[in-house]
């Protein structure tokens, strides 16, 4: 009886998982400095199919990006980030792409 | 375990989702504050546009809208003429009713209002005002031609509880602002604008026996409401207005009881009620910051009565105007639209010497804006619109905007677009009643008076780039623009000085504007501000072609300013120095007058200089004393025929330099914050 209910949980869970949001907002940090970080993180998290919007704030070096999850997940827009050699808490940059970019553009590595 | 887990993320995720609906407060209008800089030139917008912040209208003694310009080099200020006191402006040449004057966006000078409209909005209510030279959008409808002036008043919710402006002048020109605002709760706040002036005695500077400027009265009284509420995604705007104007002019001896409608002395009054009321509704899609939805109704009610000395002109206006709008996004925010309908109503009763030519005008409209934006160095809005109006016909109006960062710090701009519009030939050339002319309308086809819609297209380009001099800021900006004329309902005094004379363009009419400018912040906190204009607006009349009267081809333009460190509790002095150089002007035709009421061909080069100091005593008290025209030049005759009103050569039209010499004012601001 127990492991029905758990079981019908389970499956409505990834029923409501499947039901993928449209226009999913997250937030989180990438790791810059600049304006033209600014128009590299942009554009790269842009280039990811499903990606609606995306907004890198300098100061705070918090990204937001609406998405849609039918199409891409967050994950493809990190590794779309850290492929132009910006770090985030999942993926990290390169070395090789991260030495490439413009001095200002050097941000600290954690 | 697994559900409770489970439940626990699913909860966790609810709180954070609704934490995240709360923080986005993208809904509140993006306001620019005018801390830094009074004039604001963007590198990254796609349109050629100025932003003008409140700041720089405290530079000038700035009574009104079509006063708030003079610190500006986009936007010419004319002088007022001897008649109505209110200063017309100009924009690539051409005059207020081939720009598109909008209050947040809901056109605002128009139609009957064309003439004096501009001095019907107070300065001090007057949040920020955005000049955007050339085409403009085609959201707020077809009539712009050569460019688009927009207001955005002070917001409810943003404004301070108390302000309080007295202003008074050496013409005895007098004035008072106050305003008050209360939140009423977290998301409804309202304002209450009271705007009074008056000028209480008669001047004549130039002893030609008529008012430099008129006696007059107004009244004015704005109440705004805003709602905005974040977690809904709901926004409103309610305002509601009221106006009375009144103006005398005329012989210094013209008493209107006595005198209205003889041959006595010659006078003249111009009465103007207004009723405004507009609404606003915008929802912003909760989870959908990119999307959005407006409606917008505005209905307004203008009367004007008015004779000029036996010329009897009446206009009354009753409007009507909607706008729908829906934006959002193709695919993500490079790629934005905005999509709508537009209906406009227009009732006109209007009587000219009694002959009625009223009208009733209506369009409805359908435009579409795309705008993409790379996020880097290239932009552009390609916008169309069509309407079918009752009088113009169904017509498309394409409009487009490119803007490309070729290298750093530098911008590229060209625009290009189509604009139509019915021009109200009365109402917009309402001074030459002063005046003996007789008004003839050559052409009868046509739906408006006659005459047909007017077409023009106008191009551009711009170039600016900002750069370092002597380690310091600096930029430079070089604009050419173009207006060609298909149809224009031209306006003819250049045939003869008793007539005016109404048709369509038969030939050529264009108007070339090439500006550059070049500003510099010479050492902190002193900055200077320099244009050069040269004009070239010429038009086929019947007897040939020639310049557009009143219209310098060279300008100068220098603005000075100098702000010390604020001190303690904000004490400030601010020093402001403005510098206008005209060219040659040409004027209109007199040559057949006798020889003493003849005008040159010509008019003289001369220069106006404006100059204000600000003392800033704390954050919320302030006084100011300035001149204008310090320099002290006047026209030497400003009243054509002065002696004889009632004769065959009287004209007051023809003013192409202050009528009033010098004249100096003094004022105070109070705020509680």
């Amino acid at each position: 009886m127990i492991l029905g209910m758990m079981l019908l949980f389970v499956a409505l869970s990834t029923q409501a998982q499947e039901k993928k949001n449209k226009n999913a907002k997250y937030e989180f940090e990438v790791n810059g400095n600049c304006e033209q970080c600014q128009k590299r993180i942009q554009k790269a998290a842009f280039s990811v199919p499903g990606v609606k919007s995306a907004t890198w704030n300098i100061e705070s070096h918090q990204l937001t990006v609406f998405l849609n999850e039918e199409k891409c997940s967050v994950l493809d827009v990190k590794k779309a980030i850290a492929k132009v050699g910006h770090d985030t808490d999942g993926v990290k940059a390169e070395d090789s792409v991260y030495d490439k970019l413009h001095t200002c553009c050097k941000y600290e590595r954690k | 375990m697994k559900k409770i887990l489970l439940l626990l993320v699913l909860l966790f995720s609810v709180i954070s989702f609704s934490q995240e609906t709360i923080k986005q407060d993208s809904l509140k209008t993006v306001t620019v504050e005018g801390k830094r800089r009074g004039l604001k030139k963007s590198l990254s917008g796609t349109a050629n546009t100025t932003v003008v912040t409140s700041k720089e209208l405290l530079k000038a003694a700035c009574c009104n809208l079509a006063e708030s310009f003079e610190t500006n080099p986009s936007i010419d200020v004319n002088f007022s003429d001897a008649l109505t006191g209110t200063k017309q402006i100009k924009m690539l040449g051409l005059t207020s009713p081939y720009i598109m004057i909008t209050e947040e966006n809901i056109p605002s000078v128009r139609g009957a209002s064309q003439a004096y409209g501009l001095s019907f909005t107070p300065g001090t209510w007057v949040e920020s005002i955005q000049i955007t030279k050339g085409a403009g959008s085609v959201v707020n409808g077809y009539e712009s031609i050569s460019g688009q002036i927009n207001t955005e008043l002070i917001k409810p919710l943003k404004d301070i509880p108390f302000y309080l402006n007295a202003y008074g002048s050496t013409d005895s020109r007098f004035e008072l602002n106050t305003h008050f605002n209360k939140k009423v709760s977290d998301y409804w706040a309202t304002s209450l604008f009271v705007h009074g002036n008056a000028r209480v005695s008669k001047n004549d500077m130039n002893d030609d026996g008529f008012l430099d400027n008129p006696l007059g009265r107004q009244f004015n009284i704005a109440n705004r409401w805003q709602y905005a509420n974040p977690d809904t995604g709901w926004v409103t705007f309610l305002n509601l207005r009221f106006m009375k104007d009144e103006k005398q002019t005329g012989q210094l001896n013209f008493d209107p009881n006595r005198d209205k409608g003889t041959t006595n002395y010659w006078g003249s009054e111009i009465n103007t009620e207004r009723l405004d009321f507009s609404s606003k509704v915008g929802y912003i899609f909760k989870d959908m910051p990119y999307q959005s939805i407006g409606f917008q109704n505005a209905f307004s009610s203008h009367n004007q009565e008015s004779y000029f000395g036996l010329n009897q002109y009446d206009i009354k206006q009753q409007s009507y105007y909607s706008n729908l709008i829906f934006n959002s996004i193709i695919s993500n925010t490079m790629h934005k639209f905005a999509t709508g309908l537009n209906f406009t109503y227009d009732k006109y009763a209007e009587f000219v010497n009694f002959a009625d030519v009223s009208r009733i005008d209506n369009s409805v409209g359908a435009f579409f804006e795309y705008t993409y934006d790379d996020g880097d160095k290239f932009s552009y809005i390609l916008g169309g619109r069509f309407d079918y109006h009752n009088r113009l016909g169904g017509f498309f109006t394409p409009r487009l905007h490119v803007k490309y960062n070729p290298w750093e710090k530098a911008v590229l701009r060209f625009s290009a677009g189509r604009g139509k519009r019915a021009a109200n030939i009365f109402a917009e050339n309402q001074n030459l009643f002063a005046s003996s002319r007789t008004f003839s309308v050559l052409d009868t086809n046509g739906k408006v008076y006659g005459l047909n819609p007017e077409i023009a297209w106008n191009y551009g380009i711009s170039f600016t780039q900002n750069f370092k001099l002597f380690g310091m800021n600096a930029d430079t900006t070089v604009d050419f623009y173009r207006t060609d004329f298909q149809n224009q309902a031209v306006v003819d005094v250049m045939n003869s000085p008793q007539q005016v004379l109404f048709y369509n363009l038969k030939g050529k009419s264009y108007a070339n504007s090439l500006q550059l400018d070049f500003n510099l912040e010479i050492i902190k906190h002193l900055n200077l501000r320099t244009a050069y204009k040269y004009y070239d607006i010429s038009t086929d009349y019947l007897s040939g072609s020639y310049q557009r009267p009143l219209q310098a081809k060279h300008r100068f333009f220098a603005n000075l300013e100098y702000e010390t460190h604020i001190v303690e509790k904000g004490k400030q002095w601010k020093f402001d120095y403005t510098f206008n150089w005209l060219g040659k002007q040409q004027l209109p035709n007199t040559a057949s007058n006798p020889h003493h009421d003849q005008l040159p061909e010509f008019s003289p080069s001369f220069s106006v200089m404006n100059a204000q100091i600000t003392r800033t005593f704390s954050s919320t008290f302030e006084m100011y004393i300035g001149g204008e025209n310090i320099g002290n030049y006047s026209q030497h005759k400003a009243v054509l025929g002065s002696d004889n009103p009632f004769g065959p050569t009287f004209d007051t039209s023809i003013v192409y330099a202050p009528v009033f010499g010098q004249m100096y004012y003094a004022g105070l601001r109070f705020k509680i914050k």
